[in-house]
């Protein structure tokens, strides 16, 4: 399952303009080689341990913001620019760099600014800058766009920090290795805890970092894995964020893979109760994986995530993210096809503090 | 010799080539933005296929895309309006696209109608020379010259590669970033010219930044055989969208006067 040439089947590859490439070449070269220094290793480690507190952190963003960031430091970058849509990759980035001492650009959509003004706030409060993006549909696809125009006129010094298993290679890869802590610490949790590696494996797909991170240390096992996309108000009404059951493949941000679009290969406009999986494209591995059936993709609708999110605050004490939401809704509705002893691991990729207020507005209780 | 080796070898002085999005505003001001810049002496035609994630562009270029879109622009249309180019004119036209467009449509598909509509040459701006196997099979054989960019970072072995793959012209950054009206004509736009020069018998052409007269001339001095200008256009034709005859009028004006530093140079 390596990436031969960037290629993850016939999936990724590096559609960039050529002021790119040279920034491109550079990453994948340095990568090799930081990520194999055990300084950096090392280093790594103590930060995902002693500072975001794995194996229990707040959000899965820091394992990749942490590793951009250190390997960028490593790399001689002065300066670090994120894309983020609801907030959760710019703050974890944001933290990152200013742990690290790297001054941070985050680009995010006017659109998403509107909605998400406690992250804002937060990013700002860690001294990273907020640009705003006015271009498009002034949402996630759109700060990818600017944070990549912004790239090609400054690789030279700056890292792009990107959020997802997405973008030309090596990012793919740079962040699935950075996220596949998440199923490392599953497979030690499991056997421990039962003995056994996990039956089934569910996980909420936007971009699909969280769940590369937890799918790919099981890949050659005997574990069933579901990935879930967002639905919206369901795939006939053309508004949703399900890229891998209602998309088809094509270029976008850089990579070949699975994504929505028009007619005359256009990218579409997206919906999703949840910001974090509102994106037209997706990582091209899982586009992989999909197309040879080792993870199943289904489309959870926004109603299905709400109830979900509802359920598992009642029952476990535990708000979820609107995004993991997803994959806990996955697992209800999947629930008659356990056997009684069955272990399923359902990745809580972030907490779901930020929802609240969207929530109880959705309650008619503005908070 | 195709149409656009034709236009550099037959010349004896470097060209002007002009850039609009296609569909900007609309079809039919469109093809009158483009008759207005032949007649007053644009000697290629760059044609930019609108894409809704245009990410080597910067914002000039970015509106004219959303404008020819919410008019309705398709690849047929853009096909539409280089048929109607060569029902009054002759000089090549060059498509700028995204690679995605060309996907959409099928590789084969898409060279095929280019070419029966009269398209000489076309450049994807985010294909680069690693990514372009399943294209050049095609470009190849369809009579079409494809079109590539190289910029400062290109590096020895990709510039060769580059340079296996190129045909019409080589189209040369003047600098690190997106499309965009610069004041000055950046430092690296001549040094990159003299830098290639030596390396190809590709005619070089100059985009990016691009938008006076004077930076022709600059460019001209240093080797080059033709400034690109886009962005500077695009604002023209912004400014006067809802004013068909102002924006004819100036589109011709700017045309005549890069023309003018084409022939200064020939005559130095």
């Amino acid at each position: 399952m390596s990436a031969k040439m960037g290629r993850f089947g016939k999936f990724g590859g590096q559609y960039v303009p050529e002021a790119l490439m040279a920034a491109l070449i550079e990453l994948e070269g340095s990568y090799k080689t930081i990520s194999r220094d055990k300084k950096f290793v090392g280093e790594l480690q103590n930060y995902l341990k002693n500072y975001a507190g794995r194996p229990t952190p707040l959000t899965h963003k820091l394992n990749n913001t942490l590793g951009q960031a250190l390997l960028a430091k490593y790399m001689g970058k002065t300066r670090l620019i994120a894309e983020t849509g609801a907030g959760q990759h710019g703050v974890a980035t944001a933290i990152a760099g200013a742990m690290l001492n790297l001054p941070v650009e985050v680009y995010m959509g006017e659109e998403d600014i509107a909605r998400q003004r406690l992250n804002v706030f937060r990013m700002e409060l860690m001294g990273a800058k907020v640009v705003p993006v006015s271009t498009g549909s002034r949402t996630l696809k759109d700060a990818v766009n600017e944070a990549l125009r912004d790239w090609v006129g400054n690789s030279a010094g700056t890292h792009y920090l990107i959020g997802s298993v997405v973008g030309p290679h090596p990012f793919p890869l740079i962040v699935r290795d950075f996220q596949t802590v998440i199923g490392r610490e599953v497979r030690q949790q499991s056997m421990k805890a039962e003995g056994r590696l996990p039956d089934r494996l569910i996980a909420c797909v936007g971009g699909g970092s969280n769940a590369i991170g937890l799918f790919h240390p099981f890949i050659r096992d005997h574990v069933t894995m579901t990935g879930a996309e967002a639905g919206g108000h369901g795939l006939q009404t053309g508004e949703h964020g399900a890229t891998l059951c209602g998309g088809s493949p094509g270029v976008l941000h850089g990579a070949f893979s699975y994504l929505l679009q028009d007619e005359n290969g256009q990218i579409a406009g997206t919906h999703s109760i949840s910001a974090g999986l509102d994106y037209p494209g997706v990582g091209p591995e899982h586009s992989m994986l999909k197309d040879t059936g080792r993870v199943d993709y289904v489309a959870v609708h926004d109603d299905e995530a709400l109830s979900a999110f509802r359920y598992l605050a009642r029952r476990e004490g535990i708000i979820p993210a609107m995004e993991s939401a997803h994959a806990v809704a996955a697992a209800i509705r999947m629930k008659d096809e356990f056997a009684r002893d069955d272990i399923v691991v359902i990745n809580l990729s972030g907490r779901g503090d930020k929802d609240v207020a969207g929530v109880a507005a959705l309650q008619g209780g503005a908070l | 010799m195709t149409r656009i080796e034709e236009a550099f070898s037959s010349a004896g002085r470097p060209l002007f080539i002009a850039f609009i999005v296609a569909g900007d505003p609309d079809l039919e001001r469109s093809v009158a933005a483009a008759r207005a810049l032949i007649e007053g002496g644009a000697d290629i035609i760059e044609l930019g296929v609108p894409f809704s994630d245009p990410v080597a562009d910067g914002p000039v270029i970015q509106r004219a895309d959303v404008r020819a879109l919410e008019a309705g622009a398709t690849p047929e249309m853009v096909f539409e309006i280089v048929r109607r180019i060569r029902q009054f004119s002759t000089v090549p036209v060059v498509l700028l696209t995204y690679y995605n467009i060309v996907h959409h449509r099928g590789i084969s598909r898409f060279y095929r109608e280019a070419g029966v509509a009269g398209v000489d040459g076309i450049l994807i701006a985010d294909m680069p020379v690693e990514e372009s196997g399943p294209v050049m099979k095609v470009a190849a054989k369809s009579g079409i010259d494809q079109i590539y960019m190289v910029c400062e970072t290109t590096s020895p072995d990709r510039l060769e590669r580059i340079l296996e793959n190129a045909k019409g012209f080589l189209y040369l950054v003047s600098h690190m970033g997106v499309t965009g009206v610069l004041s000055a004509l950046p430092s690296g736009a001549t040094a990159i010219v003299r830098d290639i020069r030596g390396k190809t018998r590709l005619p070089l052409a100059v985009g990016f930044g691009v938008a006076t007269p004077a930076h022709a001339e600059e460019l001209y001095q240093a080797g080059a055989d033709a400034a690109i200008a886009g962005s500077v256009i695009v604002e023209i034709i912004e400014k006067y969208k809802d004013d068909p005859e102002s924006m004819r009028e100036s589109l011709k004006k700017y045309a005549i006067s890069m023309r003018a530093a084409t022939n200064r140079r020939a005559g130095a």
